[in-house]
């Protein structure tokens, strides 16, 4: 279970305090795949690196009580300056893993071959997703945080990454962050709207998409809140 | 939802948080070492060769002109024990201010802390100039240049001082550093201006005493003369107090943990 507790995040920025998440309450069980749909600027991505811990709440209580991912985000969690294989290496001893098997497994399911052995800057941005994909698939967690996760690479890897992820991780929890309806429809049970830092419960993720494509549209929105 | 669903929290015990901690500080300190000195020529070599090349540029430069700076002591051990105590409390701070802004990237898993990143590569420094300090020492003393140390456990006692001192002014402008990138511009300076100032150029007896006690505010002055007093203790009169370094040590670490404490709440990785 994750559970947060009347979050708010302010940011002290250069034209002083900014207010991006007020009053956030949101509790995701195990197992359970909830949908967080917003546009751009909302607050999805800080919430989801409130969720994993990397950033803390200015107020509010966040309670975990499973092992949640790093974000598996487009950018981020990986250094540059090191090749493929010192990633992994790096990944394995922080999260207390043989790296052996690791790189094994990361080697079958990136197909980088030889540049492994490449630094990340000189990678293209689907060899970094491949790469960041599947080093993201040698830790095992209970709770995994998507972030725009399949923005790139090609049908057939993504298809590889949803067998990976959806298939053979099917028991475990989701909190997605996509652009994409037709995604979150096939992987989520439960959809969030988040509005300018306000996040809104719905009782289906239909009703949660429709009130978010009409905020979309006209500015304003229906205030259903679901019981939780 | 049903309250009685809830599960237990995960456990968390102090052994569990101990041996994260360890794991993620050696994966950072490996990390550091390939990153800094690369699997190229020597590789994890530099981490030796570099603080004892400079020590041993001194040794030759000061032997060359004759500096032992008043005072009787050979010049060969007097360099060696002044240049590296410098190393000691110059290279801790230089290594972590601007540390958490160059590993955002790092901070993406939530083990890894700003006092991770510290201690990395504040254990990585002690053990770069410790052995470099150590292997000098046995090579001058086998090589017959100068005599063995004569106190070795006052030599561990003052060594490890020193380091604490490094490590708590590293820690200090290390935490302020990353609020204010003047930090960054004005310890480079003042490190440089020490550096004189900091008994690895005099021994404090040759001073006039009211210079003398001037000089012996700057914390740094301590270290040398109480590394010194191991080193030649039957030769020297050493001038230094171990409880105003101490107090030193304390204050730089209280303030330089209580800052980075804030500061890691505040840490936005990339």
């Amino acid at each position: 279970m994750i559970s947060l507790e009347r979050i708010d995040k302010i940011y002290q920025t250069g034209h002083g305090p900014t207010q991006v998440l007020t009053d956030v309450n949101l509790r995701v069980m195990r197992g359970e795949r909830v949908a967080i749909i917003g546009g751009n600027g909302a607050g999805k991505s800080t919430l989801i690196r409130i969720i994993s811990g990397i950033e803390q709440p200015t107020n509010g209580i966040v309670d975990t009580r499973m092992r949640i991912s790093w974000p598996l985000a487009f950018s981020g969690a990986f250094q540059g300056s090191l090749t493929g294989i010192d990633n992994v290496r790096f990944i394995s001893r922080v999260y207390g893993q043989d790296w052996r098997e690791a790189l094994d497994f990361v080697a079958d399911f990136s197909q980088l071959g030889k540049y492994l052995r490449e630094p990340l800057k000189t990678y293209s941005s689907g060899m970094r997703a491949r790469l960041a994909f599947a080093i993201s698939m040698t830790v095992e967690f209970d709770c995994y945080l998507l972030d725009e996760v399949f923005a790139v690479g090609d049908a057939r890897f993504q298809a590889r990454c949803q067998d990976e992820l959806f298939g053979k991780r099917g028991d475990r929890a989701f909190i997605i962050v996509s652009h994409d309806a037709r995604f979150l429809y096939d992987h989520c049970n439960r959809g969030c709207v988040l509005r300018s830092g306000v996040l809104t419960h719905y009782p289906s993720l239909i009703e949660a998409q429709e009130a978010h494509d009409e905020y979309m549209r006209t500015g304003t929105f229906k205030p259903v809140e679901a019981e939780t | 939802m049903a309250e009685q669903n809830i599960p237990p929290p995960l456990p968390r015990s102090f052994g569990r948080s101990l041996a994260i901690q360890i794991r993620v500080i050696w994966a950072l300190m490996l990390r550091e070492v390939l990153t800094r000195y690369g699997r190229h020529n020597i590789g994890l070599g530099w981490l030796y060769v570099e603080p004892m090349m400079f020590t041993i540029g001194i040794t030759i430069l000061w032997n060359g002109m004759g500096l032992n700076h008043g005072s009787n002591l050979p010049i060969m051990a007097f360099a060696l024990t002044g240049y590296s105590t410098i190393l000691l409390w110059r290279n801790m701070p230089n290594r972590v201010v601007m540390a958490v802004t160059s590993n955002l990237a790092l901070m993406y898993h939530r083990n890894v802390r700003v006092i991770d990143l510290f201690a990395s590569r504040l254990l990585l420094e002690f053990i770069s100039v410790t052995s470099s300090f150590m292997f000098l020492t046995v090579m001058f003393c086998l090589s017959g240049y100068m005599d063995p140390p004569e106190d070795i456990v006052e030599l561990v006692g003052a060594w490890m001082m020193t380091a604490w001192f490094g490590v708590s002014l590293a820690l200090f402008l290390g935490a302020i550093g990353e609020k204010s990138e003047v930090v960054e511009k004005l310890w480079h300076p003042l490190a440089y201006i020490l550096f004189p100032l900091s008994g690895a150029a005099f021994v404090a007896d040759a001073v006039p005493p009211g210079t003398r006690e001037k000089l012996l505010l700057i914390p740094m002055v301590h270290c040398t003369e109480m590394i010194r007093e191991a080193f030649f203790g039957s030769k020297v009169v050493a001038h230094y107090s171990v409880s105003y370094l101490l107090s030193w040590n304390l204050i730089l670490t209280i303030l330089g943990l209580s800052i980075e404490r804030q500061l890691s709440k505040d840490v936005i990785p990339e």
